[in-house]
């Protein structure tokens, strides 16, 4: 029990942020249109490329061979989420603004 | 008692980095608000990229671990170029068909990436723990390790599957089995983050941490296996908040806010996301999962003397050519076929005999709701012309002529008025309200929910039986020749 109460302690930083992040990301989104889906989750899906920042750090602290090739992997991997993910995001959602001003 | 702040040297350096991060937040935040609309969607998708921009550049410049800048720079700027020209020239060179299997693909490497990390800081976890003397891997830090491998493993894993199910690349596995199996390697899972936790004494062994690494890829690739190749696009979203709570994990470790608040964002409106588009299918998550659809063949009522009525080319031409109004309901099938463009074509010659065209676009019409936008906006339709269901709905009466383009269960009128049927309840176009109905398809095969559609047997309706490309193409050239 003792064990329970100091992780919560240890922690409490980042679980409150976990919590209020939790409530945050569904109302965020709440009232999306159908039509907006895809690139909707095309967009979420960048954001948590943000995993690239936990590469980064890894590949930042490596001295050994097997961590450096690892975390090389790891950076480029996490880049392929990122940029491919607003990339596609973008080309998505050009398609609608282009015809929406035209007109 | 332990002390329990952890102890931050300051640096002007480490303010920064910290504002940067927050900024980030609020990008995301941001971003993913003006996402959710249709007049700011595109702008919130750049102010979200320059989030990550700027947490991934102050990064580079500003973390320090223990005092330690970040080294092997050199190595990091190519790794990022890399992954830059990569993903920048697939993003680009994706046809929109294709759409979903690339979103798909970058979800499934976000996955990896989190797994990779987990892989490489427990060995550092466990080497300081057992230098420390710990009795046990019991740590907040063992935790999120484990949850970011096992979660960013199924994830990766699913992914890739989802990935070869979209591309035609993988079949369906429909068997019972199958979901028990599955429950045995989540159980497993657990099993083996609960033995690496409480394991003792700690060692430098990294056995365990394998194999739960290997159980994790297996159970991604078992939990997307049985999952129809239509429900692709749910899973997707699925995957996705997983990825999003292994992203947190990570940021729970190096207790970094932009990875915890990036990746839980993620994680709980992906999920929203997941179940909005489960409703937009009338159907629960849980029985995306289970698969309780097609499977075992409903045996409903089938009676007997049904004729499908078929329409020719020129008669179909006319048809449409002396219609006031014309609507066009495309679905799956169009998208198959690339038959979008035409389809336009189509919708401009009509338009210029001064009919009116407009678009009834299902929720789900497409691979994923909201894909048949896109494929139509490819194809220069303009916005206007798209009618969301219910309009469509309500001009149906008014409309003389609607047009079902490799569309079947999304037009099927049992969803109305037959409670036995497996769609009962899901919002459908009903095409039979409008005074005529042309049915373009291949064959009288089934569509995905596996059951017939009445629609085809009405008597307002008439078959033009063929490939949408080829058929379209035939049906404009007789238009044109009239």
């Amino acid at each position: 029990m003792n064990d329970v109460l100091l992780f919560f302690l240890q922690y409490r930083e980042a679980i409150f942020i976990i919590i209020l992040s939790l409530f945050l990301g569904i109302e965020v989104i709440s009232h999306v249109p159908s039509v907006l889906h895809t690139p909707l989750m095309s967009g979420a899906n960048a954001i948590h490329g943000v995993v690239i920042i936990g590469a980064i750090i890894v590949m930042g602290h490596a001295h050994d061979i097997l961590p450096m090739i690892l975390g090389f992997l790891a950076v480029i991997l996490g880049t392929l989420n990122v940029v491919g993910g607003f990339v596609v995001t973008d080309r998505m959602l050009e398609m609608f603004r282009k015809k929406k001003s035209k007109n | 008692m332990e002390t329990i702040n952890r102890i931050i040297q300051f640096t002007p350096e480490i303010s920064i980095l910290e504002m940067s991060y927050i900024l980030a937040s609020v990008l995301f935040i941001v971003g993913l608000k003006r996402l959710s609309h249709p007049d700011t969607a595109r702008n919130g998708n750049l102010w979200a990229a320059a989030g990550m921009g700027l947490a991934i550049l102050f990064t580079i410049l500003f973390h320090k671990k223990d005092g330690e800048s970040i080294g092997n720079v050199p190595w990091i700027l190519g790794a990022l170029t890399i992954g830059t020209a990569i993903g920048w020239v697939a993003a680009r060179k994706v046809k929109m068909t294709a759409m979903p299997q690339m979103v798909s693909i970058f979800n499934g490497m976000g996955g990896a990436c989190a797994a990779l990390i987990s892989l490489m800081e427990f060995p550092k976890l466990q080497d300081s723990l057992a230098a420390a003397g710990a009795s046990s891997m019991l740590h907040g830090e063992t935790l999120a390790i484990l949850f970011g491998l096992s979660i960013g493993g199924v994830s990766f894993a699913g992914s890739m599957i989802a990935f070869g199910k979209l591309d035609e690349k993988i079949g369906d596995i429909k068997a019972s089995w199958i979901r028990y199996l599955n429950l045995f390697f989540l159980f497993l899972l657990v099993v083996l983050v609960v033995l690496i936790m409480f394991k003792h004494p700690v060692s430098g062994d990294n056995t365990l941490i394998y194999l739960l690494t290997f159980l994790a890829l297996v159970y991604g690739v078992s939990f997307v296996m049985p999952i129809g190749g239509a429900d692709m696009p749910v899973v997707i979203s699925l995957l996705n908040s997983f990825t999003g709570i292994a992203a947190a994990c990570g940021g729970f470790l190096y207790n970094n806010q932009a990875m915890l608040t990036g990746g839980i964002l993620v994680g709980s409106s992906g999920t929203l996301l997941t179940i909005l588009m489960c409703k937009a299918m009338n159907r629960s998550l849980l029985n995306v999962i289970i698969g309780a659809f097609g499977g075992d063949t409903s045996a409903s009522a089938e009676a007997g003397d049904k004729t499908v009525k078929e329409i020719t080319l020129s008669d179909a031409a006319v048809l449409l050519s002396y219609s006031q109004k014309v609507l066009i309901v495309p679905g799956y099938g169009l998208a198959v076929a690339q038959a979008q463009h035409l389809c336009h074509e189509l919708d401009v010659l009509l338009a210029s005999k001064g009919v009116e065209v407009k678009y009834g676009i299902h929720p789900v019409a497409g691979r994923m709701p909201g894909h048949m936008n896109v494929l139509l906006a490819e194809a220069d339709v303009p916005y206007e012309k798209l009618l969301e269901m219910e309009d469509a709905n309500n001009e149906m009466q008014n409309t003389d002529v609607v047009i079902v383009i490799g569309a079947n269960d999304v037009v099927n009128p049992a969803a109305e008025d037959d409670p036995s049927s497996p769609i009962y309840g899901m919002p459908v176009i009903k095409a039979w309200e409008a005074k005529n109905v042309i049915v373009m398809k291949r064959s009288m095969a089934k569509g995905y929910a596996a059951i017939e559609n009445k629609l085809f047997y009405h008597p307002k309706n008439n078959m033009l039986f063929g490939d949408a490309k080829s058929t379209l193409q035939k049906l404009v050239a007789e238009i044109k020749n009239l």
